[in-house]
């Protein structure tokens, strides 16, 4: 692909200067959720590893999800999207006729039953959603405190130590990934297993995941396994395989785990354009100062007018 | 009885696809596609101290400056008593911010280290700094001491005042939050115009009628310019801004914008005259509780657009299919998908 060239420049801001000698390859995940099964294994190895407290227990209603979102409590989270796919118009998409879906609507209504399945005008997409590490991370750059930071492996993790609960990188994030967690009062977020990193060992999710969805590895030699698995894709003939956040031209100037989608990535729960919103902040500091401004012409008119 | 499954809102058919084939454009544009109609970010965590510290932090500021000016001129009963407010809404500033964060105790590292790229860490600072400048010159305005301290106090509460009352602006501007990011260069206008009109009114409150004059007319001037930005602000939002206009918030924001302009009426009104006097408190009055309000309800038209995907998902994939944005999702051969 003509583009791997500019993938191989992709940064994270100032990493990796500021570590010098002690800097590592950029590490990150590559998801291919179309060899996703549902499994869930990687929700439950990333919270045994990371200690991630319970939170919700019961059904959602929406598919096999019970999960939902991203949050301080759940660092993975797999999506189930059951999609009615449309009658057969386009052709390269639609598995039954007309006459067919007509049949098998007839039949549903008759015995109460959905009779549908897997390859019957059905399609599953599943997912499992995990932090970006974005190369522009919004969160790290709105964090007060330095807790955020970016470590040796070109990652962005939240230090327990440090955090006051401040919650500014909560809104701050376009994918909605961290949140306060309840009863601790701290942010807490995936940490693609820094701790397991350092010990040369795999994060828990990649680990666990029994169908290989989960690539972990130098970010730089997943991207060309992303770039051939696209093409193998398309070649087989699914023409709705699209890598997300694997350019370092987009909004967060590309993510440190990205995906291959089979659906535009709202499908998901996930933003189609996600922008840091500190890119927008130099205007931002100007309308603050030009207010700044105003409001001291304001109080100096509101003083000296009634001079004269 | 049907045991189907409740068709998700992320189907094929809600919308067309739009790199598809030609004849399938002709399905009219439906709500932008979702994930069970999840929100796509996480609404803001903070409570409600933190819009009435929008409230409390911009009348300190705001009243600095005009404790100087009027200082300067010689107005030392208005001057005094903008102090007076001015220490008062800086030292309740603190205490609701630290009420606020998940770990109080650790409340210091705000202070660890000074980042340009978050509003709330330069915020901290100036509110800091205020916040020191501010007791040295209400102390020597009260009781005289300090009074070398107070000359360059004075100077430093009035010059970091003013960013005080406007940063805030630029704390929820700067959040992937539709409606505060798209409205982020009318926030700051909106704040300084709330902080100008309550910092007169409080000051027209607590200072007799022949004394207040200047505070008056900077009450007058803030709930104009308070109007004037929030309706700029409204209009330059768009759909991301909707929540301004609807709903709860909508509400709050259309309560504001009448008391602050029944407040502003009155206050332009109730002139030197002693029957008009008791008109200009009730008018001071009503700018104090529109200025509080506006803040209320954009504090909570953000939570709103962040808690509906459409209004993160919509916009950004009008930009894409406008080609004003790649995406993040690409088709081979660097296709938007």
């Amino acid at each position: 692909m003509s583009s791997n060239a500019k993938l191989l420049t992709l940064d994270a801001g100032a990493w990796p200067d500021t570590y010098g000698e002690m800097a590592k390859p950029r590490m990150g995940f590559f998801t291919d959720t179309s060899i996703c099964i549902g499994c869930k294994a990687c929700e439950v190895a990333c919270k045994e590893w990371n200690h991630v407290p319970e939170d919700f227990k019961g059904f959602t209603g929406k598919s096999y999800d019970n999960t939902l979102h991203l949050d301080a409590d759940n660092w993975r989270h797999v999506a189930f999207i059951e999609q009615r796919l449309p009658a057969a118009l386009d052709g390269d998409t639609a598995t039954e006729s007309l006459v067919q879906i007509a049949a098998r609507r007839e039949l549903e209504e008759d015995s109460g039953l959905d009779t549908l399945q897997e390859g019957e005008g059905l399609r599953w997409l599943m997912a499992s959603d995990v932090c970006k590490h974005c190369s522009h991370a919004a969160c790290l750059d709105v964090c007060p405190t330095g807790a955020l930071f970016r470590t040796e492996y070109g990652t962005v993790v939240v230090q327990a130590d440090i955090c006051n609960g401040c919650g500014y990188c909560v809104p701050a994030c376009p994918f909605g990934v961290l949140s306060k967690r309840k009863p601790d009062g701290r942010v807490w977020k995936c940490t693609l297993c820094y701790d397991r990193l350092r010990d040369d060992k795999e994060p828990a999710c990649a680990q666990a995941c029994p169908t290989n969805s989960i690539q972990y590895g130098e970010l730089t030699e997943l991207h060309e396994r992303a770039e051939a698995r696209l093409q193998e894709m398309q070649d087989a003939g699914q023409t709705s395989a699209r890598l997300y956040g694997a350019h370092p031209d987009d909004g967060v100037g590309g993510f440190g785990a990205f995906f291959l989608l089979l659906d535009e990535p709202e499908v998901y729960g996930l933003p189609p354009d996600p922008v840091v919103t500190t890119r927008d902040l130099p205007g931002i500091w100007a309308s603050t100062g030009a207010a700044a401004v105003a409001l001291a012409v304001g109080i100096a008119a509101a003083c000296i007018g009634g001079r004269r | 009885m049907s045991t189907r499954p409740e068709v998700p809102s992320a189907t094929l058919e809600t919308r067309p696809r739009r790199n598809g084939k030609g004849e399938r454009a002709m399905v009219p544009e439906a709500e932008p596609r979702s994930y069970y109609d999840q929100p796509v970010i996480q609404e803001p965590v903070w409570t409600w101290e933190i819009p009435i510290y929008f409230f409390v932090g911009g009348m300190a500021g705001a009243s600095a400056g005009l404790a100087y000016m009027a200082h300067l001129q010689g107005n030392n009963e208005l001057s005094r008593r903008a102090w007076a407010i001015s220490l008062a809404g800086i030292h309740v500033s603190p205490m609701l911010l630290i009420s606020d964060l998940g770990r109080p105790a650790r409340f210091l590292n705000m202070l660890r280290m000074f980042k340009i790229t978050s509003p709330m860490s330069v915020g901290s600072w100036i509110l800091a700094t205020t916040g020191g400048a501010v007791t040295v010159s209400a102390a020597h305005a009260w009781t005289g001491v300090f009074p070398g301290l107070a000359r360059s106090g004075r100077l430093v509460a009035a010059l970091a005042g003013m960013p005080l009352a406007t940063y805030t602006g630029a704390l929820i501007g700067n959040t992937a939050v539709p409606a505060w990011h798209k409205a982020r260069h009318f926030l700051p206008f909106v704040f300084a115009g709330g902080a100008a009109a309550s910092a007169g009114a409080a000051a027209v409150l607590a200072t007799p009628g022949k004394h207040a004059e200047p505070a008056r007319r900077l009450a007058v001037i803030g709930a104009a310019l308070e109007i004037g930005a929030a309706q700029g602000m409204e209009h330059a939002a768009g759909f991301e801004g909707e929540p301004y206009k609807k709903g709860l918030p909508g509400a709050l924001s259309k309560l504001a914008t009448a008391t602050t302009a029944a407040g502003a009426g009155l206050l332009a009104k109730g002139g030197r005259r002693r029957s008009d006097r008791t008109l200009a408190k009730v008018g001071a009055g009503l700018l104090l509780a529109g200025a509080f309000t506006e803040r209320w309800a954009i504090f909570r038209a953000g939570f709103k657009s962040a808690s509906e995907p459409k209004y993160t998902v919509g916009p950004q994939r009008e930009r894409i299919r406008k080609g004003e944005s790649l995406g993040a999702a690409r088709m081979p051969g660097n296709r938007p998908g």
